[in-house]
């Protein structure tokens, strides 16, 4: 038996012993409900709408967007979250002293995320079929675009949020990547296209994934007259997975030194220290 | 035989502070060590350095023949940590828990230890083959710590490293912790080092105990030699005609030999106290921290 293959056998089993726990525990459970059901709104709100200089619904688009925005929400903050609170409360400790069980922690993690990731956008997208009209959901190629935007998405994300969770001291400030998001979801073009926005914005929004996850989101699922709003009046899917596939490469290559540089960090005392704090209440 | 846990002149250094310095002992295969000393002299350091969890300044350091600074995961699968759990892992199920954190240690099966540890033998040897489908979070926080020591043993280590292990147990808690220690050394053969603060506990589990003070190890023997070592005063205590005498004598024996002779059959209650460990835990540790004099050094050899 190959050790690290059982480890990683053992973390594919871990993380979806995480998922049905996250689908179980109502506070969980809720969290990305609300999240959903608060996007949906949103879209609803704006469904007769039009995007400007169509007759598209604006709500139809902010629907499409949003599965792309989930990735990053996911993939970056509830990662990034994870880690700082298993952090403290020992559970990477509790990894760190069986063997190869970093290995099995981490695939848990990514397999957990990626399910609820691919939960949020499952919900998102049957409801939004009864709810929106005008999504091209019909042919195998939307599914096709929908499917590798999404992995890259996850390779893109996943990463980096492991590594921002790494680097953060505590939850207080991983709250921080939140805001973060917040401020960039809203120049990213995921509620408003975004070439109505002065071009610096424009140009900051692309160097981020959230952007292209969106748009790639959009070209797999919106009409291809739809592309006529866009930057350059295209899907431009060549840098969609350019820039995705660069953060994915980034964030693959930074991730195993950041992480083991925290982990290496990691003892019992560093555990018992932050347990008093947070009982004196600090 | 070759030694389970060796250090030799450890040393570490938190920027002009020496928290360990020159640190040596030994144990050999399937002892018990413990470690004692007050707040601050070193214990967690030293214990967290053989774990591999810190990084030394200096000295040498080998756990079962390997340096823990670049132990691999064979090595971890060998060794043992009985972390405190504060709210890890609270919404699985204890059985779940142990069989998923025992999966990673079949790999590391030899002919000899079988790897990992049977879950359900395992539940009953630390008393939770009751609570085996409760949630983590619902147990009691006696019932957490055995938790914490199943999971330190599930893959049969043969070294086992314990910080404190019963702080914040009540009696029972910590005799039925007790009972699992002393079922892991005799089935098990394994090495224990377990720092406390605890002297009951110490004299009870070890069979040594090493007295860590101003970072050097100022006393290594059982509870017994120490005791012996440190005073040869006896307090002897008895009855004669209903009044009741207290004397120390340096020979006891010779002492009660004495009394017998002068007064025999009227001695009643006879009883006989050596210095216990805690009287010469805190002789000790006083010694040391006024600078110790040589003849410490002749305890410690």
């Amino acid at each position: 038996m190959n050790p690290t293959l059982v480890a990683a056998r053992a973390g594919l089993s871990r993380g979806w012993i995480e998922f049905k726990q996250t689908l179980t525990t109502p506070r969980d459970l809720n969290a990305i409900l609300i999240t959903t059901g608060g996007f949906l709104t949103a879209m609803i709100w704006t469904r007769h709408t039009h995007v400007p200089g169509t007759h598209f619904s604006l709500g139809t688009t902010m629907l499409v967007s949003v599965l792309g925005l989930n990735v990053v929400v996911y993939g970056v903050v509830t990662m990034g979250d994870l880690l700082v609170v298993e952090r403290e409360d020992g559970t990477l400790l509790r990894a760190k002293a069986i063997p190869n069980g970093m290995l099995g922690y981490l695939l848990g993690k990514v397999v957990n995320i990626s399910g609820q990731i691919a939960f949020a956008v499952a919900i998102t997208l049957l409801i939004g079929a009864f709810l929106f009209t005008g999504l091209a959901i019909g042919s195998p190629g939307s599914w096709l675009t929908l499917a590798w935007v999404l992995v890259l998405g996850l390779l893109a994300t996943l990463p980096l949020g492991a590594v921002l969770g790494s680097l953060f001291p505590g939850q207080r400030s991983a709250a921080l990547m939140v805001l973060l998001l917040g401020g960039l979801a809203t120049i990213s073009g995921i509620f408003y296209p975004i070439t109505h926005l002065p071009a610096a914005l424009q140009w900051t929004a692309q160097a981020f994934p959230v952007y292209w996850l969106g748009l790639g989101m959009r070209s797999a699922l919106l009409p291809n007259a739809m592309a006529t709003v866009e930057v350059g009046h295209s899907w431009r899917h060549l840098a969609t997975f350019g820039v995705l596939s660069a953060w994915a490469v980034a964030g693959l290559v930074l991730a195993p030194a950041v992480l083991r540089r925290m982990a290496r960090r990691e003892s019992g005392s560093k555990v018992t220290a932050r347990r008093e704090k947070v009982m004196r209440g600090i | 035989m070759e030694d389970a846990l060796k250090v030799r002149d450890l040393r570490m250094r938190y920027g002009k502070t020496d928290v360990l310095d020159g640190v040596s002992f030994a144990a050999r295969r399937g002892e018990v060590l413990v470690l004692l000393g007050p707040n601050g002299a070193g214990k967690t350091t030293t214990i967290e350095i053989l774990e591999g969890f810190r990084v030394r300044s200096a000295g040498e350091v080998s756990v079962l023949g390997t340096d823990p600074a670049h132990g691999g995961e064979a090595w971890r699968a060998r060794t043992g940590v009985v972390l405190q759990s504060w709210r890890d892992h609270a919404r699985w199920q204890v059985r779940e828990l142990l069989a998923h954190l025992g999966r990673y240690y079949a790999p590391y099966s030899t002919a000899g230890v079988t790897r990992p540890w049977d879950v359900d033998d395992l539940l009953g040897t630390v008393g939770l083959t009751a609570h085996a489908r409760q949630r983590v979070r619902n147990l009691s926080g006696g019932q957490r710590r055995r938790l914490d020591v199943a999971i330190g043993i599930v893959g049969r280590p043969e070294v086992l490293f314990l910080d404190e292990p019963t702080a914040g147990f009540d009696p029972e808690a910590r005799r039925d912790f007790h009972d699992v220690v002393r079922r892991l050394t005799d089935r098990e053969k394994t090495t224990i080092l377990l720092t406390t603060h605890d002297l009951d506990e110490a004299e009870r589990l070890a069979d040594r105990i090493l007295i860590l003070a101003g970072g050097t190890i100022i006393a290594d023997g059982s509870a017994d030699e120490l005791a012996r070592s440190m005073s040869g005063q006896a307090e002897v205590r008895w009855s004669r005609d209903g009044q009741r005498f207290v004397r120390a004598a340096d020979d006891a024996t010779a002492f009660v030999r004495e009394l017998f002779r002068q007064y025999g059959e009227s001695v009643e209650d006879l009883e006989v106290r050596r210095a216990s460990l805690e009287d010469t835990y805190m002789a000790l540790v006083r010694q040391a921290e006024r600078g110790a004099p040589g003849w410490l050094t002749a305890v410690a050899a």
